[in-house]
């Protein structure tokens, strides 16, 4: 577990700014582009006042063509810049398909090893800000499923920072998905530099009966799930993966032999999705160690409807990964 | 430069006094090259040599070598997936490109990009493209990059006639005249996308699309490398004085089928086939006037011809026996 109490208390949203302030401080190659990135500091005021600091050459405010600003992105990254591209909504990165899927992520491995992409994707996740079905899907496994990328998908201030970093200064296309309902959560970050490596999972709480596995928010979920369980008398233990791909498959496969029991929670529809992938990755890892089913709850298998009363039907929710437990661990 | 009634820009031999009897005939040379090239590349994919397919650019060579002989090595450029003529153009050496063609290691990519995917970063090549219009992203973050790096380098989008029903095409042209970036498009209209033609796929003005975002744009035949050279250096010069980017239409002609396997053509008549190739063969187009105006004797082409073919056999041989990957490479350049 990360153990990081010296430090400032900030948002994810401010973690998100700092990580770009100090990379792009850092190195001159850096920048952003993206609808409403530079004036208006992106429709959820993340990068307010990046602007002012780095003005309009390395913040750059671009048309609506999600296709275009990737490709430029590629464009930029195999030619020496690192670009950060900002695609508002996860729901548009569909548009930038073609770009992620067969340029940016195939590049390096087409051209023999010679060409590099070092650029960042960042974009959001995330249902229950009543946007409805093009505005609220987390799609990070269909980018997760592409030889070529990484995805990563911090769930606290400290990661966020720490990943961001992290991607802008790798060589590979690295997406990075912020759930667009964490910005204003609050979290310990250090006041010193550091970065954490993509494909170390953490373990947010030690457990012994039930592993949870959770994504980006999901965490919380399940920490709060957590605590339910805790009165009940069972002991879960939280491991959060902080990156798709490269996914920490050891860390996985270590909490689940030591609980014998795994739900994995995500917001992605549950269909051909993460927690599939990682279920997979637990069942294969720790079968000999399991006394139940390794379980899933991911997003409903529905585009996400509008009305309150419906979309929070279709996204996990602390009740469902308690009676989910309860039933694992022989508590009726 | 004038034009003619049709708007199409013309050429005019007095902005060419300057340019040297041998520049000609390295052009000359570079176009034969790219000729001959894909003619052993006929034959390696008839004689069942070569892995998959092919896109041949026999009759294109003017475009590709009269826009690259306007670029210096450390310009950009981005292809198509008849990019084989772009690439020679460029710089690449023909062993690498048949090794490349032939999966083997000594190819350009290690032999995992194959035809469409030719990348060399030291002749500035970003890399041919299997996604038709899928560069023209590329080239514009390349000309972004120039731009931010306050470098003079330009960066030059090839793509077909096929790529203008490609949207992120059109993205890219607004951000590039918006930005005013160091771009040349350089449009290939050979008259099909693949087996249909351009007028059933493409409606209006082609130039318009260009005159809509109020870049520079110009018209040529793309037979005529003298024109092709005269138009795109001038193109150049404004670009790396910031004057930004354009839009060049060539017209021009596949003398071959989509791709090597398509012999039977059904889609266009071999009298056409046969005009463009008699009446407008870019080869002939700069030999003829090289033996009119500058005194060339005719044999001199034969001989060239004659060293060229050579410098195939030996490449092509080369790439026949040059080794395919170990299989340990299938997983390397995954990640960087």
């Amino acid at each position: 577990m990360s153990t990081h109490e010296n430090g400032r208390e900030i948002t994810f949203g401010e973690a998100i700014k700092e990580a770009l302030m100090e990379e792009m401080h850092r190195d001159s190659h850096v920048f952003i582009i993206g609808e409403d990135v530079a004036a208006a500091g992106t429709v959820f005021k993340v990068l307010t006042g990046l602007l002012d600091e780095f003005g309009p050459e390395r913040v750059i405010d671009s048309p609506i063509s999600e296709a275009g600003i990737t490709g430029i992105g590629v464009g930029a990254a195999v030619t020496g810049m690192r670009p950060v591209v900002d695609i508002m909504f996860g729901d548009f990165t569909t548009l930038a398909m073609d770009q992620m899927v067969n340029q940016a992520a195939k590049t390096h491995y087409m051209s023999g090893g010679k060409l590099r992409v070092p650029m960042v994707i960042r974009t959001t996740m995330g249902a229950g800000r009543r946007s409805a079905a093009q505005h609220s899907q987390s799609l990070h496994a269909w980018y997760s499923h592409v030889p070529g990328l990484k995805v990563a998908i911090p769930s606290t201030p400290y990661d966020a920072k720490g990943l961001m970093k992290t991607a802008i200064r790798e060589d590979n296309p690295v997406v990075i998905v912020e759930d667009k309902m964490m910005y204003s959560l609050k979290g310990i970050v250090p006041s010193e530099e550091y970065t954490i490596p993509l494909g170390v999972a953490d373990v947010k709480r030690v457990g012994e009966d039930i592993t949870l596995v959770a994504t980006s928010q999901m965490v919380h979920l399940a920490l709060e799930a957590s605590q339910k369980l805790a009165a009940l008398g069972i002991s879960a233990e939280v491991v959060d993966p902080r990156t798709t791909f490269p996914l920490d498959k050891q860390a996985l496969v270590n909490s689940v032999k030591k609980t014998s029991r795994a739900i994995v929670i995500d917001q992605g529809y549950q269909r051909y999705g993460v927690t599939g992938e990682i279920a997979s990755v637990i069942a294969d890892g720790a079968f000999y160690y399991l006394d139940a089913p390794v379980k899933r709850i991911g997003a409903m298998d529905v585009p996400i409807p509008f009305s309150p009363i419906l979309e929070d039907l279709t996204i996990p929710s602390v009740p469902d990964i308690v009676e989910m437990a309860k039933t694992l661990c022989g508590r009726y | 430069m004038s034009q003619d009634e049709t708007g199409i820009s013309q050429l005019d031999l007095t902005e060419l006094e300057e340019t040297t009897l041998d520049h000609w005939l390295n052009t000359y040379r570079q176009m034969i090259k790219i000729r001959l090239f894909e003619e052993k590349t006929n034959e390696l994919y008839t004689s069942a040599k070569m892995p998959g397919l092919a896109h041949l650019y026999i009759g294109e060579e003017a475009v590709a070598v009269g826009v690259c002989e306007a670029l210096r090595q450390d310009d950009y450029i981005t292809s198509t997936h008849r990019g084989h003529g772009h690439c020679l153009a460029k710089g690449a050496k023909l062993d690498k490109m048949f090794s490349e063609l032939l999966g083997k290691v000594d190819g350009y990519c290690r032999g995992k990009g194959g035809s469409m995917h030719i990348a060399d970063q030291d002749t500035g090549n970003l890399g041919a493209n299997g996604i038709v219009g899928g560069s023209a992203g590329i080239a514009t973050g390349a000309a972004l990059s120039i731009k931010m790096r306050a470098s003079d380098q330009v960066a030059v989008c090839f793509f077909g006639d096929g790529a203008l029903g490609q949207g992120l095409f059109y993205e890219s042209m607004n951000m590039a005249q918006l930005w005013n970036l160091p771009v040349i498009y350089v449009c290939e209209n050979n008259l099909y996308g693949e087996y249909t033609p351009t007028e059933k796929s493409t409606s209006g003005n082609r130039l318009a699309r260009a005159e809509a975002f109020g870049m520079d744009n110009v018209e040529i035949s793309g037979q005529d490398v003298r024109l092709v050279y005269q138009t795109v250096k001038r193109l150049v010069e404004r670009a790396r004085a910031g004057e930004g980017p354009a839009f060049l239409l060539c017209h021009t002609y596949r003398f071959r089928g989509h791709h090597v396997g398509d012999i039977d053509r059904p889609y266009r008549s071999r009298e056409e086939e046969e005009k463009w190739q008699t009446e407008n063969d870019p080869l002939k187009i700069l030999s003829d006037w090289l033996v009119s105006d500058k005194m060339v004797e005719p044999d001199l082409f034969s001989q060239i011809e004659e060293e060229v073919r050579a410098e195939v056999e030996v490449a092509v041989t080369f790439a026949l026996d040059a080794s395919f990957p170990d299989e340990m490479e299938v997983d390397a350049h995954v990640y960087a």
